[in-house]
Formats: structure tokens, C-alpha cells, sequence
């Protein structure tokens, strides 16, 4: 089967052009402790994707360190999509800031190839100017790397055009790094190995990187366009025009939508979402993956949608509360499947009796208080107490747990605080003299405390202590984030542990152990 | 003397309970429950922190799903420390008004619930929700009280943190004395010298 010819739209760093950051400022976009994305800037002072923090921040220490915000990023992406729609009216999403769609069509229209590429462009640079690059090839892969040079790769050129490209553009980290270790370090390298022993050698994921690499797209057993009754749509009465309860909404259907695939043993790489409002506005998109759509990337993709249309600026949103929202998926295969481990199934924790009840109940929960308000934590690095945690929304894809904990020197030893308090309780520390205690700049502290007494309350005496133990952190950032302080644990004689701390003379109650 | 019941039938102690079962309670905080363990569908109140995360520590190695709801307060690294691996334990911590309608919720989809009942919220509220906890064999543990009749409650009678020394040391553990009472079976009172957070 031949490679569909195909145009791809790339936003360069997307995560932070997205949020307004300009390209000469160095900031990258953080998931998980990683990088996910750099600008310019801070690429040539050697910032990668996928290095982690603290590498990050000793290549460029002046780097500004952004979380995500998938939200802007689909809100700020929608008016490009929209000025596509007059290039052409099928563009496939695959996240924002990358989107794609067949040539073939458009190419006759605009007369070639060449002004087909102009004319995307000219489009998308009304709604966003500078920052966008098209590319044309035949498959969508050999497009996206296409897209990342503004190429045009002649028609049964992309074989050659992806020979020299190395390997870790198949985005298959651990298969790049084995393939590497072979001395295999082009696409061209990989193409030119005869296919079956490939198979043989590396399995299925293998085949599919073989397939990539000689220019021809993933392909599939038997794609075929499925048959109507595969649509699954919720008719919302009365109209919902916020997200939270819209998203709650679509989840239940991506999980409908996938157990209607699954039980047919289909798979979907492919998915149109249309919504409709109360006044008949109408908006549909299709949505691309690499790969077969999960249940909850189908939910992701519809809350980018929803975002990106309800939260946009007032040009685009619609005027009434959304009535309908449907699920067509595009293009379906037989699923050959991942094969999950007999004695360890499932990847996460997450299997059992209980869970199912557990997730019906969180459901429900995420319905009554909204998607943020209901959490799994998951641990995480950090020094503070309050930083070895963070909150992930229930249904929210978990982070891979890190095999090891890294060390974190000044971290406070076990036991920590049960209860913390953010920002700190303001208190007041006394020595035997009624003044207040001082920690100097060298660590060492003015008198022995005697009382406490927390937010201007009765004062308590202080039995035993220990301290001070002087932190002096994140001077590494901007002088605003500079923090250095000193740490105490005190008792007091209603037999409670506190957990002090002590800035510039102001003490505080970071933590109670209860 | 005769052998007790309880120790001549194994499983004499788990049918004497009136509960659909008992949770995993470890040593030697066991001792302070009638039959050994945390009983499902209970109400349990406890006035510290350290003693709800350890006895949500064993039901989460079991397998149970935990959860804190109302407490935004609530230290992970702590609860990391007891043993709860995080990952099926819930954290609702500002369920606002709907604070009534989130604990029903997550009593029925939950094993063990830890939550403090906040202000406002009358007898009648704790009523209701205690039969669902015995319907759904679900076990509430709550902090600092509950305004209804609760199946067994907690005390930290004395503690004795251990490990500071004027200006050195750290904190190592609290020696606690813990003191049980409740109804039925539990009525007559408990008493128990354990580490908090349980330890050496």
C-alpha cells in the first residue's frame, strides 16, 4: 500500500509559544521532572527534550522552568485550525500545535505541491504569524519530519529523504538506543535490513519502526471505514456550556466508545468528535494518534477539543450551552493488541475486585465536585515535605514511578509531619528572656527557646528542641525564588511535635506531627 | 481452665464479629480492637493523624482503597512513611458544602474513609451516614470525633515524643499509650503501649 500524501502543520515548541513565551527567552515546559519542551534559546545553550531538571538547570541556569497548560495550548491552537478549514475542510489534530491532512485533494486545487505549501502557510500565519512550518510527503511520518525542515519531499522520495535522519525520530527511546548499540544509526541504516529478520529480531515494534523508516506509514490489517452503528453520542438536556461536567460527559462515552471497539476486537488510530450547540452551531474534528486510542486519550482529545472551543477568544466560541456531543471513529483495524503479562496484569496497580467500585464511585465524585477536585497523589521529588507528593486528578494518565528514589540531600529525615500547613502558621519563639529568637546568617542561634505561640494564641513551653538546621535553596533560580531558612523541631509541654521554621526572624509552623 | 472460645475456633473470633469482616490491623495496635482488627462497616474515631495513616496502612497493602476526605492538611510524605503506596488512596481535600454528599459517595466505592466532620453538619448527618458505612461494610475513621454513637473510639492517652535533646537530635518516634472503648464487645476498655509511627 502506497503512503498517503500528506501536508503536516508544525508549530515549533508549542507548549511554550502557546503561553506567549518568545523564542529568545530561555524557558522549557516541564512534565514529570522532565523536559518536554525548549525554546530556542535555551536549545542552544543545550537543553534537550527529555533530560531532566537539574540538567536542565546546570546547561542553562537562567532557564525559566513552566508546568504544562494543555488548555492554552489547544485554546491558542484553535484559530489556526480554523484558518485551515479554507485550505482544507478534513485537517486531522494529532495535539495541539501539529496537525495533518491528505495532499492529494488540495494539491490539484491550488496547483501543486509547492503553493499548496504557501498557501497553508499564508493560512495559518493570519491566525499565527512566524511560527509555523509546513511540510509535504508521501506518509504521515515522513511529513512530520518533513515539517520540521519546511521540506517538500517529491512524490516516492521519502525513503531517501528519511535515509540520513537518525533514529531517534521513530520516538522509540529504547528501541533507538539498541539499534545504536548496533551501529544501526540512520532510517536509512534500518531500511536497508531485509524485513523478516527484522521481525525476527525485534518483534512487532520492530516491524513497525522497519516500515516507518522505508517511507512506508504504519500499516494496518484491513483499515476500512467502519460502519455507522460504531458512533456512540450523548444528547445533553438541558445544555451544558462548562467543561468540567462536558469532560465527565465524554469520558463516559471514550469508555463506551472503547468497549463497543474492543468487544469487536477493533482498534482506532482515528477519531472524529462533533459537537452541536442549542442554536445549531456545529464544530467537528478529527483526531490523529500514533497508535491505537485508549479510552482516556479519546477523553483527552475531547477536552482539548471542548477547550479549545468553549474556552477560546469570543470569535470563535459558540454562543449556547452544547446539546450534543458524538464520537465517530475514523478508520479501524483489527487490534493485534499489546500481549500483558499473565501473572502481572494490567501496568498499574489498578486491578481487582475493588477497583471497579472505587472508579464508579470517583466518577460519580468528579461529576458532584468537578475534575479537580478528586486526586490520586503520586510521589514525587522534593526537599519540603509538601513537595515529596503531587496531585494527579483521578482518570489522569499516572506518571511512571521512577525505579529509584534520587537523593535529596536535605531532606528531613522519617518521621514527617502529618499535618502540613501551606504557607506556614506565623509564631512567635521566645528565649527565657521574652525576646525572640534569632538564627544569624552563619547558622548559629541567639538563646535557647523556651515559648511558643502560634498566630498571636496562648504560649505553650517548649520542652525539648532541636535545630537549627539552616536550609538555603533554589538560589539556582531568579533571586525571587531564593529561599534560606532554618529548620527546628520543638515539643511542647502538651506533648505535640511541631516542625518550625525560622526566615528573617519570622517564625512559622511549617508542619504538626499529630 | 477451659481454652476461650475464640482460641479453640480460629475462626470463632471473625463469626463472634458482627461485622462482614475485619481489616488488617498490625501489632500491637491489634490489641486495642475487640477481634483484633479493624472491623468493616465500623465507625472508629481517633485523635491523631500518625494512628489513622497506620491504620489505613495495612487494608492499603491488602489491596483496599483508602482515602482522606476534607483534610487538605494531610501530610503524604507521612503517609508514604506508614506504609500507604498512594496509589488507591483518594484525596478529596475541599469537598466545600457537598461535604455530606462526597463522604456518601466515597463510602460507597471505598474500604476505609479517614475524614474529619466539619462544622455545621448535625447527628442526624452522622446517623445516616453510619448506616451506609454498616450497608457497604465500608469502615469510616474519623478525626477528633463524631457527633453520633461510633463503634469504638480511640484516645492517645499520653505521648512521649523521643529523640530531641536541647539543640541536637531529631525527632525518632512518640511512645503513645492508646486506650479503646466502644459498644458491644468492645465496651470493656483496652489499653496499649505502642511506637507512633510505629517503629522500633
Amino acid at each position: 500500500m502506497a503512503a498517503t500524501r500528506t501536508v503536516t502543520l508544525w508549530c515549533p515548541d508549542w507548549p511554550l509559544t502557546a503561553v506567549g513565551i518568545p523564542a529568545d527567552a530561555p524557558a522549557a515546559v516541564l512534565v514529570d521532572g522532565a523536559v518536554l519542551a525548549c525554546s530556542a534559546s535555551a536549545r542552544r545553550e543545550g537543553v534537550r527534550r527529555g533530560i531532566r531538571r537539574r540538567e536542565a538547570q546546570r546547561r542553562c541556569p537562567p532557564l525559566r522552568l513552566l508546568d504544562r497548560d494543555p488548555a492554552q495550548e489547544m485554546r491558542a491552537f484553535e484559530p489556526v485550525l480554523a484558518a485551515l478549514a479554507s485550505v482544507c475542510p478534513e485537517v486531522e489534530v494529532v495535539r495541539p500545535g501539529l496537525c495533518l491532512f491528505a495532499a492529494r485533494g488540495p494539491a490539484r486545487y491550488f496547483g501543486g505541491d509547492a503553493a499548496l505549501a504557501q498557501v497553508t502557510a499564508a493560512a495559518a500565519g493570519t491566525a499565527l504569524p512566524d511560527t509555523v512550518r509546513v511540510g509535504i510527503a508521501d506518509g504521515r511520518f515522513a511529513a512530520g519530519l518533513a515539517a520540521r525542515e519546511a521540506a517538500i519531499v517529491p512524490r516516492g522520495g521519502s525513503a531517501a529523504f528519511l535515509a540520513p535522519q537518525p533514529v531517534s525520530t521513530l520516538e522509540r527511546p529504547a528501541l533507538a538506543v539498541l539499534l545504536a548499540r548496533l551501529g544501526l544509526v540512520t532510517l536509512g541504516d534500518v531500511a536497508a535490513l531485509p524485513a523478516r529478520q527484522v521481525a525476527t529480531r525485534f518483534g512487532a515494534e520492530g516491524e513497525r519502526a522497519h516500515q516507518l523508516a522505508r517511507g512506508l506509514d504504519e500499516q494496518r490489517i484491513a483499515v476500512r471505514i467502519p460502519p455507522p452503528e460504531l458512533a456512540v453520542q450523548e444528547e445533553l438536556d438541558p445544555p451544558l456550556d462548562q467543561i468540567e461536567p462536558l469532560a465527565f460527559v465524554a469520558k463516559r462515552l471514550a469508555d463506551e466508545l472503547s468497549a463497543l471497539l474492543a468487544s469487536r476486537g477493533l482498534g482506532c488510530d482515528r477519531l472524529g468528535v462533533q459537537l452541536e450547540t442549542e442554536h445549531g452551531e456545529t464544530q467537528h474534528r478529527l483526531w490523529r494518534h500514533d497508535g491505537t486510542l485508549t479510552a482516556s486519550a479519546v477523553a483527552q482529545r475531547v477536552r482539548w477539543q471542548l477547550t479549545g472551543w468553549l474556552g477560546g477568544s469570543s470569535a470563535v466560541r459558540p454562543s449556547a450551552g452544547i446539546t450534543l456531543i458524538r464520537l465517530v471513529p475514523g478508520e479501524v483495524y483489527r487490534d493485534v493488541g499489546e500481549q500483558l503479562s499473565l501473572f502481572h496484569p494490567g501496568l498499574g496497580d489498578d486491578t481487582g475486585d475493588g477497583d471497579e467500585r472505587a472508579a464508579t464511585a470517583l466518577n460519580r465524585l468528579q461529576g458532584l465536585l468537578g475534575f479537580d477536585a478528586v486526586h490520586l497523589p503520586v510521589p514525587a521529588g522534593g526537599r519540603r515535605p509538601a513537595e515529596q507528593a503531587r496531585l494527579v486528578p483521578w482518570g489522569e494518565p499516572r506518571p511512571a514511578r521512577h525505579r529509584s528514589t534520587p537523593p535529596w540531600p536535605g531532606r528531613l529525615p522519617a518521621p514527617n509531619p502529618t499535618l502540613l500547613h501551606p504557607g506556614g502558621l506565623p509564631a512567635q519563639v521566645v528565649d527565657a528572656t521574652g525576646t525572640s529568637v534569632l538564627v544569624d546568617d552563619r547558622g548559629a542561634i541567639s538563646a535557647a527557646p523556651v515559648q511558643l505561640s502560634i498566630g498571636g494564641g496562648k504560649p505553650t513551653r517548649i520542652v525539648d528542641w532541636a535545630g537549627p538546621w539552616p536550609v538555603d535553596e533554589r538560589w539556582w533560580y531568579d533571586p525571587a525564588e531564593h529561599r534560606s531558612f532554618a529548620r527546628f523541631q520543638v515539643v511542647t509541654t502538651d506533648g505535640t511535635a511541631r516542625l518550625l521554621t525560622v526566615q528573617q526572624g519570622q517564625w512559622r509552623v511549617e508542619g504538626t506531627y499529630d | 481452665m477451659p481454652a476461650p472460645a475464640a482460641d479453640r475456633f480460629p475462626d470463632a473470633r471473625e463469626q463472634a464479629s458482627p461485622h462482614a469482616g475485619l481489616l488488617p490491623v498490625p501489632e500491637p495496635l491489634d490489641e486495642l480492637f475487640p477481634y483484633g482488627g479493624l472491623p468493616r462497616g465500623s465507625v472508629v474515631t481517633v485523635d491523631s493523624v500518625t494512628l489513622a495513616l497506620a491504620l489505613i496502612a495495612s487494608p492499603d497493602a491488602a489491596g483496599a482503597w483508602s482515602g482522606a476526605l476534607g483534610i487538605p492538611d494531610l501530610g503524604l510524605a507521612a503517609a508514604q512513611e506508614a506504609g500507604i503506596a498512594l496509589s488507591r488512596f483518594v484525596l478529596v481535600p475541599h469537598p466545600g458544602e457537598q461535604w455530606a454528599t462526597a463522604a456518601a459517595v466515597l463510602i460507597d466505592g471505598l474500604d476505609v474513609l479517614l475524614t474529619t466532620f466539619p462544622r455545621g453538619t448535625g447527628p442526624a448527618q452522622a446517623r445516616r451516614l453510619s448506616a451506609r458505612a454498616r450497608e457497604r461494610h465500608t469502615t469510616v475513621i474519623a478525626l477528633r470525633g463524631w457527633p453520633g454513637s461510633v463503634d469504638l473510639r480511640i484516645q492517645l492517652l499520653r505521648g512521649q515524643w523521643m529523640g530531641l535533646d536541647h539543640g541536637y537530635g531529631r525527632l525518632t518516634g512518640r511512645r503513645c499509650q492508646l486506650v479503646s472503648s466502644g459498644r458491644g464487645a468492645a465496651a470493656r476498655e483496652r489499653r496499649v503501649t505502642a511506637w507512633l509511627p510505629p517503629g522500633p
